[in-house]
């Protein structure tokens, strides 16, 4: 028998509890659908959970819940899902794909909702629109190089070690949109300060860093993202640990190029 | 019959490419405002084949079918890319990477093509440096390289366990520039349905908008095929989801050609399945093989205490392991190309060694780099007597500075701590290397419809070697098509528009939409999925890792029966005017059912063992893989003709003028 270590309790054969958030598109009024899910293996991922509810639907003829997911691994950034409240559920560090059903136990019930924010408009179910993160990356969230492959030698700027691991560290942002979800004020300073940082952190990208860390900022605004009250719920919930050091080093990004 | 034209060029094979790039008409700046390019994919080689296409000044239409062009699963690459710097000074250089490569594909590939993805090699990372991608540095402030398998120098660059991530994303950021410049229009969750033809030329394509299901028309002046590999044919493998053979397949029915479906990747290390639920599988980067130790036990009697759960592989001393890859491979050891690791792991497991309840499973053991970086680090800092605590403490640091993440990924799906007790790794479907044929200009055989990234066959041959995927993806999308494309382009600079109410167009949004009814409109019995994992069980049992001719015979017969009963029976829930996953399912495994059965006529057609595909008929006494290079030395390229199995062969002899062929050994 399969035992969950922590909870000392059996995690082979659960009967869940769902309560499943379901909107037809994106105008449809939505609602919350119970479900009742049997032989569930603590070994399955919770994606893998809902795949046999889906394949139970099928089969009687119901409409299958649709949400994002796609390399199912935690690094593509589709999956999203707000789990008991929580965007990626109760496990830290992780993704909703990577979270497995051993974490729960026999007779949980489990509510699972889209990530919610006013720059996120729900598709259908449990869909998501994330495009405002794209539009925030397409407002100079690059270095403006051309891809010709004339450029200097990878090796003729040294950086140091430190530098490029926190750029890499600010790098690893997935774009899933949890920090969005676990703020109140549903703001996109986590996601926007990371790119900031990374080229902040960088030589290749201090040419241009004045205009960046405005216009990104611009846009952030623009998609209708809320403000930052410093709460810091989106560090905690963050799938990849990105840390709230790089919104201070947004801030002061920011404050430079504004004085200029 | 065509004869398959591969346009190399003429002269000495480190002089094709330049020649070539002096001699090729060029499109004024002016023109290229007045031409379309349509890309199918942003993953390395369609988003780098974008921006530097719209850079250049074309309007290009980039199409993916996840929400952002930043998903593709090029984001997942975890080990790294190679490419000849020689900043390591081990020897390493363009011809020796170019050798690595053809000798790693078991000499299947083109070798002009390969020179040429080792010459711009270099300048794919000095391209991606300044674009900011992060990648890991020593001290001094250098770039830092790794090893990968099948060769001896360290030439592999990398961003921790997330290589692709990092060079998506930069190839990203670069189509980001050219959106914000009005070059680029991103269709995003749309999904290519088929490629249109207008006198004969890739004219433009049907798109599916996968949220309002609206059938769109798009027309350009050339089409490229970026849309990734087809390794979920066998349901179970490391692609995404979502990754599938539609694009490069709907081609195919129109005239391009299929080289080598049965070059198959299943790759070493990956974590085993568990158990039916399984969606996919996960890959435990080859990186991992720089420092992990592959081992079963030696003694049978060991193997079946530990799958009884009475043993643990810690209570195992040294004398009682059988490190087999060492053994069997003393001069590359645990470094020995992927095929030969995956055979020689299913060798083990198929004689009753295997570790875990299923008898298939091997180890990967850090013990000993642990050990032996937390002496070096120990040593370094001044500690010359360390205990034994703290070296494993800081040999366990080192080893977590390294493969962090992917420890950390293991652990998550595993319920083990990988840092304590070795890891349980298996073979699993990774990579294809067949895919769209194309020539020197990665143009198939549709006129204007090009292919790139691992949607063609062109540079591994019936192998890959580690981190040259990355590689071969930007080469082919920064370096490559620019020059390639705007020759073919240079006859178009008059034709202007293509429009889209014509007769072709109207033809082939027909076939989209009737053929979207026939499914929606199928028996309803069983799900797609019921379809697909039947399909992957008899891709992976007769199709696998080792192949006969009396099993694919059966697989043929199996697939063709098995997609007459799809298409009676499926079921697709729902309608087909609103986002809707069963039914893009259902389309993807569609393909993947007629796929399935070229593949299994490819591979019983080749009667020989190379690379990643090996025939039990063909092997040496002990157990290697035995190429015919008298009747198999070329590249077989099929036609479709309406039923798979009744494809047309085509051969493109392979020329070797440069490398010898040699039995490969890596003993
Ligand atoms: C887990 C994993 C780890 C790997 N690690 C390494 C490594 O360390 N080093 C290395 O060199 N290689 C590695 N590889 C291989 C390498 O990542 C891939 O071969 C490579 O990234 C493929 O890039 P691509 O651009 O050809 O395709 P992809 O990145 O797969 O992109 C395909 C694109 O096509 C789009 N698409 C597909 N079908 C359609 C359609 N019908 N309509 C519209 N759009 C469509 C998708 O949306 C996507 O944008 C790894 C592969 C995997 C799976
Ligand atoms: S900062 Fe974290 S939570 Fe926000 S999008 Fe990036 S990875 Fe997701
Ligand atoms: S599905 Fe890719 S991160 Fe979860």
């Amino acid at each position: 028998m399969r035992i969950n270590k922590s909870l000392n309790l059996q995690i082979e054969n659960m009967k869940l509890t769902l309560k499943i958030w379901r909107q037809e598109n994106a105008k449809a009024k939505g609602k919350m659908v119970d479900y009742i899910i049997d032989g569930i293996d603590g070994d399955m991922s919770f994606l893998e959970m809902l795949d046999v509810l889906n394949e139970d639907l099928v089969n009687k003829g119901e409409q299958p819940v649709e949400f994002d997911h796609d390399c199912r691994e935690g690094i593509c950034g589709a999956c999203s899902l707000q789990i008991n409240g929580e965007p990626h559920g109760p496990d830290k560090l992780i993704t909703t794909c990577q979270l497995h059903m051993r974490t729960f136990k026999d007779g949980d019930t489990i509510v699972i909702e889209p990530f919610r924010a006013t720059a996120f408009p729900v598709i259908k179910d449990l869909i998501v629109d994330r495009t405002s993160f794209d539009r925030i990356q397409q407002a100079y969230g690059y270095v403006s190089v051309n891809t010709s492959g004339n450029t200097i030698d990878a090796n003729s700027i040294p950086i140091k070690k430190e530098n490029a691991d926190d750029s890499f560290n600010a790098a690893t942002c997935i774009g899933c949109g949890a920090c969005v979800a676990a703020c109140k004020n549903a703001s996109a300073m986590l996601f926007t300060s990371a790119k900031v940082s990374q080229f902040a952190l960088l030589p290749q990208g201090e040419v241009e860093a004045d205009r960046r860390v405005l216009a990104m900022v611009e846009q952030m605004d623009k998609e209708g993202f809320g403000n930052c009250t410093n709460t810091g719920a989106c560090e905690i919930e963050c799938p990849k640990g990105i840390s709230l050091e790089n919104i201070a080093r947004m801030n002061r990004e920011y404050l430079k190029a504004s004085v200029k | 019959m065509s004869v398959l034209d591969s346009k190399i060029p003429e002269g000495p094979l480190e002089e094709k490419w330049i020649n070539y790039k002096n001699n090729i008409n060029l499109v004024n700046p002016a023109n290229k405002r007045n031409i379309d390019i349509i890309v199918i994919g942003t993953g390395l080689a369609g988003g780098s084949a974008a921006a530097t296409l719209a850079e250049l000044g074309y309007n290009v239409k980039t199409f993916c079918y996840q929400d952002s062009p930043r998903r593709a699963h090029s984001i997942a690459a975890q080990g790294g890319i190679n490419a000849a710097k020689n900043y390591q000074g081990d020897g390493d250089s363009n011809y020796r990477l170019f050798y690595d490569t053809v000798k790693g594909g078991d000499y299947r590939s083109r070798e002009a093509n390969v020179y040429r993805l080792a010459e711009v090699s270099g300048n794919i990372i000095d391209q991606c440096v300044a674009q900011g991608v992060p990648f890991a540095r020593e001290y001094g402030g250098m770039l830092d390289n790794r090893s990968f398998g099948g060769v001896l120098v360290s030439r592999t660059f990398y961003a921790k366990g997330q290589t692709g991530q990092q060079l998506l994303l930069g190839a990203y950021s670069a189509m980001n520039r050219q959106i914000n410049r009005g070059k680029i229009q991103a269709f995003n969750r749309h999904e290519m349905m088929d490629v249109v033809l207008v006198g004969g030329k890739a004219r433009g394509i049907i798109a599916r908008d996968m949220v309002t299901g609206a059938i769109e028309r798009h027309s350009a002046h050339a089409v490229v095929l970026a849309s990734g590999g087809y390794g979920n044919v066998f349901f179970l493998s490391t692609n995404a989801m979502g990754s599938n053979v539609m694009a490069a397949w709907r081609a195919h029915r129109r005239g391009a050609q299929f080289a080598n479906p049965c070059y198959t990747q299943i790759h070493p290390t990956c974590i085993p399945v568990s158990g039916d639920h399984q969606s996919k599988l996960t890959l435990m980067s080859e990186s991992l093989r720089n420092d992990g130790r592959i081992w079963v036990p030696k003694k049978i009697e060991d193997a079946e205490a530990i799958r009884a759960g009475k043993k643990k592989p810690t209570d195992l001393s040294e004398e009682e392991r059988d490190y087999y890859l060492e053994r069997r491979y003393p001069a590359f050891g645990n470094l020995v190309p992927r095929d030969v690791a995956s055979r020689a792991a299913k060798e083990r497991c198929d004689a009753g060694y295997g570790v875990n309840k299923t008898g298939e499973a091997v180890y990967l053991d850090f013990a000993s780099a642990i050990e032996r970086y937390g002496k070096e680090k120990a040593f370094t800092s001044g500690h010359k007597n360390p205990s034994k605590e703290e070296v494993v403490k800081l040999g366990t640091e080192v080893i977590e500075a390294k493969y962090g993440n992917l420890f950390q990924m293991y652990e998550k799906i595993v319920d083990q701590n990988p840092y304590k007790t070795p890891m349980m790794i298996y073979p699993a479907v990774h990579y294809t290397m067949g895919g769209l044929w194309v020539d020197y200009n990665l143009q198939t055989t549709i006129p204007g419809c090009y292919a790139a990234g691992e949607a063609n066959f062109s540079d591994h041959g019936a192998n890959r070697l580690g981190a040259s995927a990355l590689m071969q993806g930007l080469a082919d999308g920064y370096f490559v098509l620019p020059y390639t494309i705007g020759d073919y382009l240079s006859k178009d600079i008059r034709t202007g528009k293509i429009p889209t109410d014509t007769a072709e167009f109207d033809a082939a949004e027909k076939d989209v939409t009737d053929r979207i009814n026939k499914l929606m409109n199928a028996g309803g019995q069983h799900s797609v999925d019921h379809y697909h994992k039947k399909l992957g069980k008899i891709m992976w049992n007769k199709c696998g890792m080792s192949r006969n001719a009396k099993e694919l015979q059966e697989a043929i017969h199996e697939i063709a029966e098995l997609r007459e009963d799809f298409w009676k029976n499926v079921k697709v829930p729902g309608s087909a005017d609103t986002k809707n996953a069963e039914l893009e399912k259902a389309g993807r495994v569609a393909d993947f059912l007629e796929l399935g059965e070229l593949f299994a006529k490819d591979a019983l057609h080749r009667e020989e063992s190379c690379g990643g595909h090996f025939r039990e008929e063909y092997q040496t006494e002990d157990g290697e893989a035995l190429r015919d290079d008298e009747n198999f030395k070329y590249v077989a390229s099929w036609e479709y003709t309406g039923k798979p199995s009744e494809a047309i062969l085509h051969k493109e002899e392979l020329v070797f003028e440069n490398i010898e062929l040699k039995t490969r050994s890596y003993k």
